[in-house]
């Protein structure tokens, strides 16, 4: 390729393609979709570098809306796609998004392994505690009370708190963001990326469509009341007490990332058949 | 050594509780081929995890053999507990020699009722005598003795395997293999092998599942992603330090849901990759492989068929996964299933997949068995191949990017993350030349088309299968019954009946003009399969023209099928 | 939420001209973004409201350049117009928007947006130290209350919605 001009900088237009989002107009992904354009901008990243990888849902659909590489996979295997890319290239950045449904329903499972291997990536999920693709049936993190045509009267059953699960699983860095506050958001998820390991954001994003409650959220999310610790035990305590709208970063781990050498070595392919020589 | 006229003998060893019958079984092959004969060895065993009753099956021969002998030559029983278990599975008649230990427990009806010959020798007792002692290294000295060979000679790979375990351990075993080898003198066994072809080919003594590893990284694969299941999980298990000596990366995954994608991640950033599995795994990873065939990602699953259908019989062979290898995916998903034919067929099936992956930006389903996973054999170092990964990547980008492009092959250059201008995403929604996602019709049709024409018109050459001998009868078989099928041919054919084999290599995409030319002039069809359900003939059946008539020879496993009963197939139908 | 901490501080003119360019901009992307929504989702009377919205926007950022002369406006606002916690003053809410919005919605929003710019240039009127800075300041001021104004007299044109203006008898669709 052509020489790179190294004073270049970017807009955030420069990470926006020219796909017209699906998302209901008064979507919070829209504003998620502007965080990442802003966040990338920051931290001057070439949208060729980065891949934004995603599973099946409304907000699985940003790929195809940045100027990023992109895969929308199949649901819930987002976090197990990154992982084979991002070990194989360590050279990109690798952005995941994902939902309430598509990353702590079907996704669960990676989500735990994913914390607990701790590979340099960043986990987006825009939850809006509804599965809204399919049409309003409750997501692991809808209240116990919320009437949907699938769950009559409601589920009646806790939600999944992924802050929690998150932090008992290792992942390295933690916060949670509104999606109506993108500046904010903006500067959380450059301080993701740039932190080392697995990085996991919560961005609550309402639904206008199935959770037109959710318009009461932007007065519902208040600032944290306390900043990020690196003690696993303090933000286990204030997570367990959280009441669901602290915004800002909990925790800030020092955990080493998972990344075995790639493309290090190189022997002779004869070597290995000493193995089998008779 | 002494040496005979047989151009092959077969031994089979039994034990349980921890005797180590297959430590002798493999022990000699180790020593045979280390002298030159070609070999295989597998192993039968019970549910347990440890201490179940055991048997190793070898097959030594001057020539390379590809299967299991109809019977036994010589069966050794250092017990039998629990031996009625194995049953027709190892088969002795009224020529073998069955050697016995009077306090080993009673020798079940497949010995008693054979007419084979009884020598009872205590080998329990003799290990006794012997400080730290072991009957299965008495059984070693015995075999080695009946077989011709010298004690120093089946010596050699137990001091190997015994190097960690200190002198006495080694030294126990030198004394049992001496006092076996004693105790056998005097004893008749006519089944000597003929001296070992002299040749100067290097030889390896290697598993399946070792050959397909080997064969993955020969085809240019850098990254594996790995679940264990039985009896794939060697393949995963040879890769992990091997992939890491050439620049390459293993990654453990909590489930096949996640090693199937994470190989379609790697894949997606430019690193060829590839996991192995079973049954139920094959099951788990159906949903993504449609993503890879939709996305147009290469990508090689290795499925080491075993007992189905479900749980199964885990440590058994069977071909029941046909089905699912070709007709798995939802909605129309044309994608790539071979199937190697015998343990050294693994390495250069495999590398070809790779290659044939790579080239066409397509899902490769391996079907591979447990029994040629499993066995080993000692054969000939197959030859280098040319077959490495060569996937169509666009580099210089100008303009908008077109991520499925139609071309004149239906080959798309894939841009590679980090290539400037080449920003596009990979999906498996429905899609246009640009990749965005479409529902309109004339996109959709296209991109079918494009998808089934880009293997379709691929020119596979003659590997797509074996196809030997003349006559008109055609025996087409698969898979690890190859083997069996061929030696079956070949002893009809020295007995005057000319009979061919057509064993596709290739299964998907059909070869309809290539299997017309192999069945050209023939009278009669006889289908080999190792399933209940006939998944091949009704597969044949479905996509092929059989311009004669058919019979099929269906059984499912856990049964090998082997060359005689092939042979007596072949016989009947005249 | 803190909608009014955090916004840049203004220190000099230079300062000043960036962040009032900057803001229209912003307003610019917002409103073509909205149209865009709107095209996207069949409502074409606000595909143009929101283009004229834009495009007046994009007057008003003009005008700031030319305030500017020579300095480079652009430029600076790149390098300070960080608007930390909160959005930028005139960006119209995209959490208020619908797909079935009427044009007294849009006006609403643009209200709400030109408000809050006239609330901002107001604080800097009251806190700003450099008595040019408060002169550009009160420029300002007097520019977003004529735009206050102007919105006003849009929506007398426009009566407000009936109470089941977003009924859409067909049900959601579900696309996966």
């Amino acid at each position: 390729m052509s020489t790179v001009d190294t004073r270049l900088t970017y807009k955030q237009a420069d990470y926006k393609s020219d796909v017209k989002p699906i998302w209901c107009p008064g979507c919070g992904d829209y504003h998620v979709l502007m965080s990442f354009g802003r966040a990338f901008a920051q931290l001057g990243l070439p949208p060729e570098k980065i891949a934004v990888i995603s599973g099946i849902g409304c907000s699985s659909r940003i790929p195809a809306y940045t100027n990023c590489y992109g895969f929308h996979g199949v649901h819930g295997r987002s976090l197990a796609l990154a992982a084979g890319l991002k070990v194989t290239r360590p050279d990109l950045t690798v952005v995941v998004a994902s939902g309430d449904g598509d990353g702590y329903s079907i996704g669960g499972n990676h989500f735990l392994h994913a914390c607990r291997r701790n590979i340099d990536m960043t986990y987006v999920v825009m939850d809006n505690h509804i599965y809204g693709m399919t049409k309003g049936q409750p997501s692991p993190t809808t209240e116990p009370e919320f009437d949907t045509a699938l769950s009559p009267g409601g589920t009646g059953l806790r939600p999944f708190n992924p802050l929690v699960i998150a932090l008992a699983s290792g992942a390295n860095f933690i916060a949670r963001c509104f999606s109506g506050d993108p500046n904010e958001t903006a500067a959380v998820l450059v301080e993701a990326i740039q932190h080392p390991g697995f990085s996991f954001i919560e961005i609550l994003s309402p639904c206008v469509t199935f959770r037109p409650d959710e318009k009461a959220w932007k007065d519902l999310v208040h600032p944290a009341p306390v900043g990020a610790t690196n003690d696993p035990g303090k933000a286990a305590r204030r997570i367990m007490t959280d009441d669901g709208f602290n915004i800002g970063v909990l925790y800030r781990g020092d955990r080493k990332p998972y990344q075995p050498a790639v493309g290090a070595t190189n022997i002779n392919l004869s070597e290995l058949e000493k193995d089998f020589e008779l | 050594m002494t040496m005979g006229a047989s151009p092959s003998v077969s031994i089979a060893i039994v034990g349980s509780g921890g005797a180590g019958a297959l430590t002798t079984g493999n022990s000699l092959l180790e020593a045979a081929s280390a002298a030159g004969w070609h070999g295989l060895f597998t192993r039968t065993m019970g549910p347990q995890i440890r201490g179940g009753e055991a048997a190793g099956l070898l097959r030594l021969a001057v020539h390379p053999v590809e299967c299991l002998p109809d019977q036994f030559d010589l069966l050794i029983g250092i017990d039998w507990l629990n031996a009625h278990r194995f049953g027709a599975e190892i088969k002795v008649g009224p020529q073998s020699l069955v050697i016995s230990d009077p306090r080993g427990g009673e020798p079940p009806p497949m010995v008693t009722q054979s007419g084979a010959r009884v020598v009872e020798i205590p080998m329990k007792e003799m290990a006794k005598a012997i400080s730290d002692g072991r009957p299965n290294m008495i059984a070693l000295g015995i075999a080695s003795r009946l077989l011709g060979f010298t004690t120093e000679q089946v010596f050699a790979p137990i001091a190997k395997r015994l190097a960690d375990k200190g002198p006495a351990a080694i030294e126990a075993s030198r004394a049992g293999i001496k006092v076996g080898f004693g105790a056998a003198a005097g004893i008749e066994f006519g089944t000597q092998l003929a001296p070992p072809s002299p040749s100067s080919a290097r030889r390896w003594l290697l598993s399946g599942n070792e050959a397909t590893a080997l064969g993955a990284i020969r085809g240019g694969v850098r990254f594996a992603a790995a679940y264990p299941i039985t009896p794939a999980t060697e393949i995963l298990e040879w890769l992990a330090p091997n992939l890491s000596k050439v620049g390459g990366v293993l990654l453990q995954a909590e489930d096949e849901l996640a090693a199937i994608n994470m190989i379609i991640g790697s894949s997606y950033g430019g690193t060829p990759a590839l996991t192995a599995t079973s049954g139920p795994g094959l099951s788990l990873m159906i949903e993504a492989l449609g993503l890879a065939t939709c996305a147009e990602m290469p990508v090689v699953v290795v499925d080491v068929m075993r007992g189905g259908p479900s749980t199964g019989i885990p440590t058994k062979s069977e071909q029941g996964d046909l089905n699912i290898a070709v007709y798995g995916l939802h909605g129309d998903a044309p994608h790539l299933v071979l199937a190697p034919q015998s343990v050294g067929d693994c390495l250069f099936t495999t590398q070809w997949a790779t290659y044939l992956a790579e080239t066409l930006q397509a899902p490769a389903i391996v079907l591979s068995d447990q029994f040629i996973g499993q066995s080993r054999a000692a054969i000939e170092r197959p030859a280098d191949v040319a077959f490495i990964g060569a996937r169509a990547v666009a580099t210089e980008i100008s303009g908008a990017y077109k991520r499925h492009a139609m071309t004149a092959n239906g080959v798309s250059p894939m841009a590679i993350p980090g290539t400037r201008g080449g920003q596009y995403t990979a999906d498996g929604l429905t899609h246009s030349e640009r990749g965005t996602p479409t529902s309109g019709a004339a996109d959709h049709l296209a991109q079918l088309d494009k998808r089934r024409d880009k293997l379709d018109h691929f020119n596979f050459g003659d590997h797509w299968a074996t196809v030997e001998g003349t006559g008109d009868l055609a025996v087409i078989t698969w898979g690890s019954l190859t083997g069996a099928a061929r030696e079956a041919v070949g002893r009809a054919t020295a007995d005057g009946i000319d009979v061919r084999v057509v064993a596709p290599r290739l299964l998907a995409p059909v070869r309809p003009e290539q299997m017309a030319a192999a069945l050209a002039g023939v009278k009669r069809i006889l289908v080999v399969e190792q399933t209940h359900g006939g998944q091949f003939h009704k597969y044949l059946r479905a996509h092929y023209d059989l311009p004669a008539p058919v019979r099929v020879f269906k059984r499912p496993g856990p049964l090998p099928i082997t060359a005689g009963e092939i042979y007596r197939a072949i016989t009947d139908w005249r | 939420m803190s909608k009014a901490a955090g916004n840049p501080k203004v220190s000099n003119l230079n300062d000043l001209l960036a962040i009032a360019y900057q803001i229209e901009i912003d307003a610019v992307d917002r409103y073509k973004l909205l149209a865009d929504q709107m095209e996207t989702h069949n409502n074409p009377e606000l595909v143009k409201i929101f283009r004229d919205l834009a495009r007046a926007e994009g007057i008003h950022g003009e005008e700031i350049r030319r305030l500017a002369g020579d300095f480079d406006v652009v430029a600076h606002a790149r390098q300070i117009a960080k608007f930390e916690r909160s959005e930028s003053p005139e960006e119209a809410d995209l959490g208020s928007a619908h797909y079935m919005m009427t044009p007294w919605h849009a006006l609403q929003l643009s209200l709400d947006g030109e408000k809050r710019a006239l609330a901002y240039f107001t604080s800097i009127v009251e806190t700003a130290k450099d008595p040019k800075v408060k002169a550009l300041a009160a420029e300002l001021v007097e520019e977003e209350a004529e735009h206050v104004a102007l919105v006003h007299r849009l929506l007398r044109r426009y009566p407000k919605p009936s109470a089941n203006w977003a009924d859409d008898m067909d049900p959601p669709v579900s696309q996966e």
